[in-house]
């Protein structure tokens, strides 16, 4: 592998920079874009040389978005606040429900544990609209259409296998001895779990958490079947937004970089994880 | 705290304790996704019954019309096909792709690194908000995409509002946001490679082709297979992508399985026949579920143990 002729070198120089181009682009251009007000972004041909402006990000933080038609209101803080307050209270009600049940199928062998264990994570495979179609109309009779609960209940979904199946595997890495030398010490099971298990899978169970909550984010079929406008997160706002009239494009463009900051940032700062997420607890990064 | 009574008493409390504990200790995780099986029966039922949203007093149970009509239903013909052809454009091109670029990051050096974690980003944009940025990209009136396709010498290239372009558009996107999921896997499989089968062959020295054929593919095959399952049960389920792009159309151009029954559900409120698509889908990723696990698993092990 290590004799690479020059001319080798160079295609691969050339195709990574082909590979680099196509995948950073967008990202890059859609931050340009937010940049920008309506009248340089309608320029032919268009062009990376602009006076860069803020008034779209304010706008969109105001919630004031004055047009030729006139002011506007649209409320996409409100959205940023759905998706901050579904996403970190689906995750923390994911953690408590799921991290004692993955220790029970890692370390407590019991009857028909494997069976559920796959059943939970067959729940990831399947189609999503099959579950929400039904539950639009159980919402309505049950007084959950339309609240932050329901959505919470449902986002279990994405979250709950997620954490299961990787915090499981941490639990798994746990020799069982630290944990049987402890409980010989004369502890009891609960504490072995709280002052043992759980800080060894510490690292474990805060990535599954910061990878479920990259999940949750990301969402967009369950609240859109789910929520009206009031309780959408940003995906879905963000849509409801472009089609909204006399929309400014810098504007549309700045909602989007400011909808997916926090993943990046929380994926540059989990990156060690992300294998491991998105395999779902198969492959160690 | 080392006393002998009181530590008796505990120790029976335990063992009692000790089969239902692992119950007591999942229970709550599982009620929660009880609930979720209840809305699946009631798919079930709908998908058996006559039930439009609009005409509630016609409700009945008509058993297994609603699949029947689909063998001469040419809308469902169309559903089946889209949602075919798009999974297997989007999984064949992310994985050509995702397995080059995990071959061109393969040694660890700090650039590759630095390029693999830059190349994630994409995946972790929601797909919704994807397929948005995109649609911006290639709004006919200021999109940089339709500049470019007139540079190109296409004029009026209408992209995803195109029937003939439209799924060449939406394929883009997929490959844009999933084609670093198939890489990173890849990616972290080829790293995971033992090292003495290579040294061997370079020692002999064996070409590189032959090394990548007889060598590195086989090697890569169970992480191959997991990644493409995986994303093929993803890809023939989308929404996401195509709902935000073009909500299907133009026309029923992309009317994959899931667009198509919201459409039913919501639109021509449907129930029947939304349900009964839902149903044939999902009998679909089943069976491709049920043959991911076990692949899924046999890794899982595999690394496990290497670990």
């Amino acid at each position: 592998m290590e004799t690479h002729s020059p001319l080798e070198r160079l295609l691969r120089g050339i195709a990574l920079t082909l590979v680099c181009l196509f995948f950073m682009f967008p990202i890059v251009w859609i931050v340009l874009m937010s940049f920008q007000t309506n009248e340089t972004i309608l320029r032919v041909p268009p062009s990376v040389v602009f006076m860069p402006t803020l008034e779209n990000y304010t706008a969109l933080i105001t919630g004031r978005l004055e047009t030729a038609a006139g002011t506007l209101n649209i409320d996409f803080m409100g959205n940023l606040w759905n998706s901050l307050f579904l996403s970190t209270t689906s995750v923390a009600i994911g953690l408590l429900l799921g991290v004692p049940a993955a220790y029970a199928f890692a370390r407590l062998k019991f009857r028909g544990s494997e069976d559920i264990a796959f059943t939970l994570l067959s729940f990831r495979f399947a189609p999503p609209l099959l579950v929400l179609l039904p539950l639009t109309i159980y919402f309505q009779q049950l007084g959950l259409a339309n609240t932050y609960g329901g959505l919470i209940w449902v986002y279990q979904l994405i979250v709950l296998p997620l954490i299961l199946w990787i915090v499981r595997g941490y639990f798994e890495d746990i020799p069982a001895d630290i944990e049987y030398a402890y409980r010989i010490a004369g502890h009891d099971f609960w504490s072995t779990f709280r002052r043992i298990a759980l800080p060894l899978a510490g690292p474990g169970i805060a990535a599954a958490g910061l990878l479920s909550f990259i999940f949750a984010w990301n969402n967009f079929v369950f609240a859109l079947v789910l929520a009206s406008a009031d309780k959408q997160p940003v995906t879905v706002g963000a849509l409801a937004f472009v089609t909204a009239s006399g929309i400014q494009y810098g504007q549309v463009a700045a909602g989007i970089v400011l909808s997916i900051a926090p993943t990046f940032a929380l994926a540059l700062y989990a990156q060690r994880y992300l294998v491991e997420g998105l395999s779902l607890g198969a492959v160690k990064g | 705290m080392t006393t002998a009574a009181p530590d008796l008493p505990r120790r029976r409390r335990f063992r009692v304790s000790r089969k239902v504990l692992p119950y007591l200790l999942s229970l709550p995780a599982l009620l929660t996704c009880i609930g979720i099986l209840i809305p699946f029966l009631t798919a079930v039922v709908y998908s058996l019954q006559r039930y439009r949203l609009s005409q509630p007093w016609a409700r009945e149970f008509n058993w297994g019309q609603n699949y029947l009509n689909f063998l001469t239903d040419s809308a469902f013909w169309n559903t089946l096909k889209v949602s075919v052809t798009y999974a297997f454009l989007t999984v064949t091109v992310e994985l050509l792709l995702g397995l080059g670029i995990a071959l061109l990051l393969q040694k660890r050096t700090r650039l590759n690194n630095f390029i693999s974690i830059m190349l994630l980003m994409p995946l972790m944009t929601a797909p919704a908000l994807a397929a948005l940025m995109w649609k911006l990209m290639t709004n006919p009136g200021f999109g940089i995409l339709s500049y470019f396709a007139t540079l190109l010498g296409l004029e009026n290239f209408n992209w995803a509002s195109d029937p003939s372009t439209a799924m060449l558009t939406v394929v883009i996107v997929d490959v844009w946001v999933y084609t670093p999921f198939i890489m990173i896997l890849l990616l972290a499989g080829l790293r995971s490679l033992p090292p003495q089968p290579f040294e061997a062959a370079a020692l002999d020295g064996v070409p590189r082709l032959f090394v990548f054929w007889r060598i590195t593919l086989p090697m890569l095959t169970p992480f191959l297979l997991t990644a493409t399952l995986f994303r093929v049960i993803e890809s023939i389920q989308q929404f996401d992508i195509i709902y935000a792009m073009t909500q299907g159309g133009p026309g029923d151009t992309l009317t994959v399985f899931q667009v198509e029954a919201y459409l039913n559900f919501f639109q021509s409120t449907n129930v029947g026949r939304s349900a009964a698509l839902l149903m044939i889908l999902w009998a679909i990723t089943y069976v491709l579920s049920n043959i991911f696990i076990k692949n899924w698993l046999r890794l899982r092990e595999k690394q496990r143990g290497n670990a």
